[in-house]
Parts: structure tokens; C-alpha cells; sequence
């Protein structure tokens, strides 16, 4: 069902004229404005009425509106897996009384991002089973994302405040009268890549409850957003998914381009599709070869490392980081590729395939990593978009839904290719999947290099793009475009978008508010970590210790995108 | 929206043979026993390099260390503009301006007096070369840089100013004409007389 009318009448259906829902004028999604008492009805509404059928909460979070009688606003976003549209609510709330009921009783998705937008507002959500601060430490003062919290203030927090869930303070005999353990898994734990708190009881061997912390790499990526210009914020996207760095940068320029009305030249866009497959064919190594690595196989790992130490050989030469990229621009890319690009790339190409085959020789019938993987760290695909999951993780219980097939950007939906999936939900499908689409990726590059046609790579409007640095030493009116533009910033037209790519993790969603300034009035990131490892604790409960490692690393954990 | 372009790639049920372990481990030391070899005498493939005697050849595009470049007088190409300043995501650049617009001999109105980069703040992101409108501000390929202390890592004029011809000193990230510069020499290449940096 595509049409805004039709999804009105759906809603009106349950929810007539005054009913407390409100349908706001244009927006680049349907939006809705929702009078908190209504809010847990129209949720479930929305979610079970076959018309509607919205059953992926993608992202739940906070704006601030100072200058508003109602002041926090809570924005959700909701897609269908069945009829592809999309609608946003928005609930109002003012600051002395900041209560907005909790939708966690209808979409699970909705547990950590709750939290996030408490840790960061202050509203609280009422019916929240575990409404506690999440990306902040607890003896934390005060609200970040609050337009009044000032980004310079420091605040010294000391171990004793460690953050500890209620059920682990008490002790606890299971049925045989031994006394259960309580462990801390992570943080630093070779097998948490990053850093990840899992808390978990213990009987024997056996997790009977888990809680999972995170923030340990909290770095305040939104708030740093608010005061640094649109470009400015390209270099704080390279370490949200520091394993693809060149597709956060994408999602995000698309996102800021399609706001101010630019699309970038026909080469930047085949260069940004060619790097962002390579980088999805990165992130799917470092995650096999990780994943490998934690249940004991060392040698494939090192075999795809291979690959992706080339591959960052192709990308250095490109812009001139191995890692935290800053290659693409709003508008384009900061410089066109070297001379060579396609050559190596093909080389690449014939490359990768023959590590592949090797890796895969060694593990895919391997009798010994099947025992390990298999049927461990499973989830239903219904669990699974109930938790809001998205990308190989979901595509691995059995739901084809991929952002570049569903809802295609830089001409995705031109290119052959084919969506893997698997249906056990399992570490090893997962694994099948992520090798699977790896070799896809691999397709789709191949495709691209022959429409990589000469031309530039940055458009030539100097509201928004730096003019060449040639007329800059020598023209007067390139010289002020170019003092403008660094000085003031590019002027983003007064609005909202949710701009949303397929990123290696899963959907990668930039919810972008302009104020019409040189800078950000809010960016919030929708990272695909962070949904699917709000499930974490939950799958673990059950498994052995030792199964930890396993399916944390076959979930990706990506700590600088889950803490932002 | 759920997409029907799928390849199913479900779980296949183990072979008789492969559950015998012993077929697979010697198809397992075939593989293994290639790259072994491979890597012990044609190094064709091998991507390690023996750091630091062996130091591999960087992109010419590389974000590393910034260079202060000069006039062919030897003062600084810098006019204390603030640009870089201001560009600058991570807020490491820290500049003070002199007025020499009295001084008869210099064509411009403004030097750095002051002009530091906290190189442990930076995070070598390449927009104060951008930004810069007198390509004063570049980039080096060096990239091993060790501090004792946090006041060390903030270098001024002094450490930043790079006199002599533009070829000996090792430029990386440059401004962008249009013409591409940086090669991609793959696999790498692992080469015993590499260049040892601008910083010995």
C-alpha cells in the first residue's frame, strides 16, 4: 500500500478526527503528531492491522525544542517488511511533566533506544522494564543532548559507581543447593573487540540470566554534530563503523544531499557505490575472520586479512587514510581516484575470490565449526524484526530485506545481484549469509567498474561543494565562495529527513533535523548494532559460557557504532 | 519491503566423507601447505612487511604529519587567515597573528606569530589542507610519531616549518588540481630499500 491517503484511512479507521492523531503536511515521510495517551493503542494498531502491518520499530529517539511550550519531542520510525512504506510518529511532551507511555510491550526494538532517549533527554518511559541510563555512566549529571547541556562540561566519575543490575547484587541457589556465580564478561575482552560489559549468572557453565552494558566508547557523536558544520561531521561518521567507514560517510552525505536538493556527479556516485561494496566485502572479512578467530580458527583469518590489508591499499591511495576514511564529501568526493583505480580493483577482484575459496575449503564442511556454530545464538525471524533487526543478522532467520533491494539508492536497483538468506537464525547461517554476500558485493563491483565514465567527482555549486583550488589562488569570487563555505558552513534548507542506507551491520539510518543554520540542529544515528545487540543478553540466556564468543562476534560488535 | 531476488544459502547436511574427518583435514593441509609455501620462498602474495627495517611505500596521497611550507625566502606561506582554524572538526590548530603591513620589504599583511597543532587531538581528517587558500598547510607521509609527554605533541612554527625544494620532503595529502597523482602498486610491495621518512 503506497499511498499516504490509504495509510490515513487505515489509522482513521481505529483512530477518527480528534482521536489525538494528527497528520502533518508534507515531510519526506508521512508523519503523524500523537497525543501521548493514545500513543500504546495507535502502536499496536499499527502494528496489527494488516493494512499497516508496521512491524520494524526502527528507531525511537529525542529532540529538544527549547524555544516550544512542549518542549522534548520523541520521534519514532516505523517501516513494514510486507508493503515497504514508512511513517514517522512524533509525541510532544513539555519538561516538567516529560512522561511518555513505553511501546517495549509491542515492539521489543523499543528497549535500549528508550533508554538512549532518557539517558539523553530525561523523558522517561513509563512502563519501561529497565528504564536506566544507558550510553552515559550513572553518577552522570544532567541530560547531553539537552540544547542547554554545554558540550565543554566534564564530569569526573569515579569505579565505585560501577553499574551493577539488580538481580546480580543477590545471591542465588539453584535446585541442587549449589550457589550460582555471577561473571563479568567483557569489558575488555579479547572476544568483545571493543569493549562490551555482559554481566551474566552462571549455573555450572550454563548463562541463566545476562545484562549487557555498553558506553564504554561513548564519545558523543551527536552532541560534537550540533556544534561542527555539515562537512565538519564527514571525519565523526568514519568511527561509528570503523570496520566500513567509507559507507557511514555515504549514508550521511546522501542523507544532507537530498535535504539540500543536490545529487552528485553520475562518477562520484559509481566511486561511492564501488567503495561502499568494497568496504561491505572489509566488514563481512573482519567479521567472519573475527568470528573464526573466537572459536578457535586462526588460519582463514589470517587468509582474509589478506584481502582487506589490499583493499586498504586501494583505499589509501584513494583519499589517504587506511582506515578513518573522509573521502566522501557533501555533494561528491574530496579528489578523484588514481589512474589506476580500475586496474586494481580488477586485480582485486580475481583476488579475493581465490581467499574466499580457501577460507571456505577449511570451514564451511568443517565438521568441527558446524558442532560449534550450529544451532548456537538461533532467533526466530519473528523475534528478530520484533527486536528490530536488520541486514545479515535478519537475513539469516529467513527476511529478505535488504535497503539496496527495497528501497534502492545510487542506482542499486540497475546492478544484478541477488540477496542471500537463511532461515536456522543460527552463528553458522550467519556466517553462510555474510560469505554469501560477500561474493555478491563482489558482483556488484564488477558491474560498476565498466560505468566508471571520466567526469567530475564533486559538484560545481559553491554553496555547497569548495570551488576547484586553482580558481581559489587565482579569482576573487572563488576565493569568497571558498571563505564563506569554510567560515559559515554550507546553509542546510529548515527541515527533517530520515535517510536510510544498507550499511554491512544492517539499516544505517541518519534522522536529520536542520534549522536552516551553517549547522546540525540534531543528527541522530539509527546504527544496526545497537538494535540487534539490545537481544544479546536475551539469546544468551540458556547457552554455555564458551558460546559467547561465538555469537557475539557473529552478530558483528561494533563498539564505536553501538556507543556512538 | 521484502525482496523474492534471494539466493538461499541454508545450511547443507554433512557427507558420509566429511564426517570422516580424515578426507577433509588432508584437503585442509593441501590449502594450508600452498599458502605456507607460497609465503616461505615466491612471496608473491605476502602482505606483511618486517616494520621497521622494512618500511613500505605510502600513497602519495597519505594524511600524515603537517608541513608548513615556504616562501623562496624562507618565511612562512602562511598568512594567518584562520581557515585552517576554523575547519579544523577536531579543534587542534591554534594560531596568533602579527601585523608586519608596515614593514615596506613583505607584499603581505599577515604572519602566524603563534601557530601549534596539537598532534594528539589531531585526527588527521585533511580539511585544513582544504581549506587552506595559499597551499601553506600540507601533509607528510610520516606517520611514526612517539611523544614523551602531552606538551611535546603540540608542535609550533618552529617543528612545522619545512624549508627546501618541495622533493625532498616526503609531501603527502596535497591540494587537488584535478590531475590524479597517488598509484596503486598490488600486491604490495615489499621492498628492503624503502624510504626512511623526513624524520629519519
Amino acid at each position: 500500500m503506497a499511498n499516504r491517503e490509504a495509510r490515513l484511512a487505515a489509522i482513521r479507521t481505529a483512530f477518527p478526527e480528534g482521536g489525538g492523531v494528527v497528520e502533518l503536511p508534507g515531510g519526506d515521510l508521512q508523519t503523524f503528531r500523537v497525543d501521548r495517551r493514545v500513543l500504546p493503542d495507535l502502536a499496536r494498531h499499527l502494528k496489527d492491522d494488516p493494512a499497516l502491518d508496521f512491524k520494524l520499530l526502527l528507531d525511537v529517539c529525542g529532540v529538544d525544542y527549547p524555544a516550544r511550550e512542549e518542549r522534548f519531542e520523541v520521534v519514532y520510525h516505523l517501516t513494514s517488511l510486507t508493503h515497504g512504506h514508512r511513517v514517522r510518529l512524533k509525541v510532544a511532551v513539555r519538561e516538567g511533566d516529560a512522561v511518555v507511555p513505553s511501546v517495549y510491550g509491542v515492539w521489543k526494538a523499543a528497549d535500549w533506544f528508550e533508554r538512549e532517549a532518557f539517558d539523553m533527554f530525561g523523558v522517561r518511559f513509563e512502563g519501561h522494564p529497565n528504564l536506566k541510563r544507558i550510553l552515559c555512566h550513572p553518577a552522570f549529571q544532567g541530560h547531553a543532548l539537552r540544547k542547554d547541556y554545554d558540550p565543554g562540561q566534564r564530569w569526573l566519575l569515579r569505579e565505585g559507581e560501577q553499574d551493577e543490575p539488580a538481580w546480580a547484587k543477590e545471591a542465588q541457589e539453584n535446585e541442587d543447593h549449589f550457589e550460582t556465580q555471577v561473571l563479568n564478561i567483557g569489558p575488555s575482552h579479547p572476544a568483545t573487540h571493543g569493549t562490551l560489559r555482559t554481566v551474566v549468572r552462571l549455573d555450572g557453565e550454563l548463562i541463566t540470566k545476562a545484562e549487557t552494558e555498553i558506553g564504554y566508547l561513548h564519545r558523543c557523536f551527536e552532541k560534537m554534530s550540533e556544534t561542527h558544520t555539515w562537512n565538519q561531521v564527514i571525519p565523526y561518521t568514519d568511527r561509528l563503523n570503523y570496520c566500513s567507514a567509507m559507507m557511514n560517510g555515504v549514508g550521511y552525505a546522501l542523507a544532507v544531499e537530498s535535504m539540500l536538493g543536490v545529487e552528485a556527479p553520475p562518477r562520484a556516485q559509481v566511486i561511492r557505490l564501488i567503495l561502499s561494496e568494497l568496504s561491505r566485502i572489509m566488514d563481512h572479512i573482519v567479521d567472519v575472520g573475527a568470528n573464526l578467530n573466537d572459536v578457535g580458527a586462526m588460519t582463514p583469518f589470517l587468509y582474509m586479512y589478506q584481502a582487506r590489508e589490499e583493499l586498504y591499499s586501494v583505499l589509501e591511495a584513494c583519499c589517504g587514510s587506511r582506515l578513518t576514511m573522509s573521502y566522501v564529501r557533501i555533494g561528491g568526493l574530496s579528489a578523484d581516484t588514481p589512474p589506476d583505480f580500475e586496474d586494481s580493483v580488477r586485480y582485486l577482484l580475481r583476488r579475493i575470490p581465490k581467499l574466499v575459496d580457501d577460507m571456505e575449503t577449511l570451514i564451511t564442511e568443517n565438521r568441527i565449526f558446524r558442532g560449534r556454530t550450529e544451532g548456537v545464538g538461533a532467533i526466530s525471524a519473528e523475534d528478530a524484526v520484533d527486536w528490530g533487526w536488520t541486514g545479515p543478522c535478519l537475513r539469516a532467520t529467513g527476511v529478505a530485506y535488504d535497503v539496496r533491494k527495497a528501497y534502492p539508492y545510487l542506482a542499486y536497483d540497475t546492478y544484478d545481484f541477488k540477496v542471500p538468506i537463511a532461515h536456522a537464525g543460527d552463528t553458522y547461517a550467519r556466517y553462510l549469509v555474510r560469505v554469501e554476500e560477500l561474493r555478491q558485493s563482489l558482483r556488484i563491483v564488477e558491474q560498476a567498474l565498466e560505468r566508471l565514465e571520466p567526469g567530475p567527482v564533486i559538484v560545481d555549486n559553491h554553496n555547497v561543494a569548495l570551488p576547484p583550488k586553482e580558481e581559489v589562488y587565482t579569482e576573487m569570487e572563488s576565493l569568497i565562495w571558498h571563505f564563506k563555505l569554510i567560515m559559515e558552513g554550507m546553509k542546510v534548507p529548515a527541515g527533517e529527513k530520515y535517510g536510510y542506507t544498507e550499511a554491512a551491520n544492517g539499516e544505517l539510518g541518519y534522522y536529520i533535523v536542520s534549522d536552516g543554520g551553517g549547522k546540525p540542529y540534531r543528527i541522530k544515528v539509527r546504527p544496526p548494532c545497537f538494535a540487534i545487540f539490545q537481544a544479546f543478553p536475551h539469546i544468551l540466556e540458556g547457552h554455555m559460557v564458551a558460546d559467547t564468543v561465538a555469537i557475539m562476534s557473529s552478530l558483528n560488535i561494533i563498539a564505536g557504532e553501538l556507543d556512538r | 519491503m521484502i525482496t523474492r531476488d534471494v539466493v538461499v544459502c541454508d545450511a547443507k547436511p554433512l557427507r558420509l566423507v566429511q564426517r570422516l574427518y580424515l578426507v577433509e583435514i588432508v584437503k585442509g593441509l593441501a590449502v594450508t601447505l600452498r599458502h605456507f609455501l607460497g609465503n616461505l620462498f615466491a612471496r608473491k602474495y605476502t602482505v606483511t612487511v618486517e616494520w621497521p627495517e622494512v618500511k613500505r611505500e605510502y600513497s602519495e596521497r597519505l594524511r600524515g604529519r603537517h608541513i608548513l611550507l615556504t616562501r623562496e625566502d624562507g618565511s612562512p606561506r602562511c598568512v594567518a587567515c584562520y581557515m585552517c582554524e576554523e575547519a579544523c572538526p577536531a579543534e587542534c590548530i591554534h594560531i596568533e597573528a602579527e601585523d608586519v603591513s608596515t614593514s615596506p620589504t613583505i607584499e603581505f599583511e599577515k604572519r602566524p606569530k603563534v601557530f601549534t597543532i596539537d598532534l594528539l587531538r589531531c585526527v588527521y581528517c585533511g580539511f585544513c589542507v582544504d581549506a587552506c587558500p595559499k597551499e601553506a598547510i600540507v601533509m607528510s607521509r610520516v606517520l611514526e610519531m612517539a611523544f614523551a609527554s602531552r606538551e611535546e605533541a603540540v608542535v609550533g612554527l618552529d617543528q612545522l616549518l619545512q624549508k627546501g625544494p618541495t622533493e625532498t620532503l616526503n609531501l603527502g595529502y596535497r591540494p587537488y588540481y584535478g590531475a590524479p597523482r597517488s598509484r596503486i602498486e598490488l600486491p604490495i610491495p615489499v621492498k628492503a630499500s624503502a624510504r626512511t621518512g623526513a624524520e629519519g
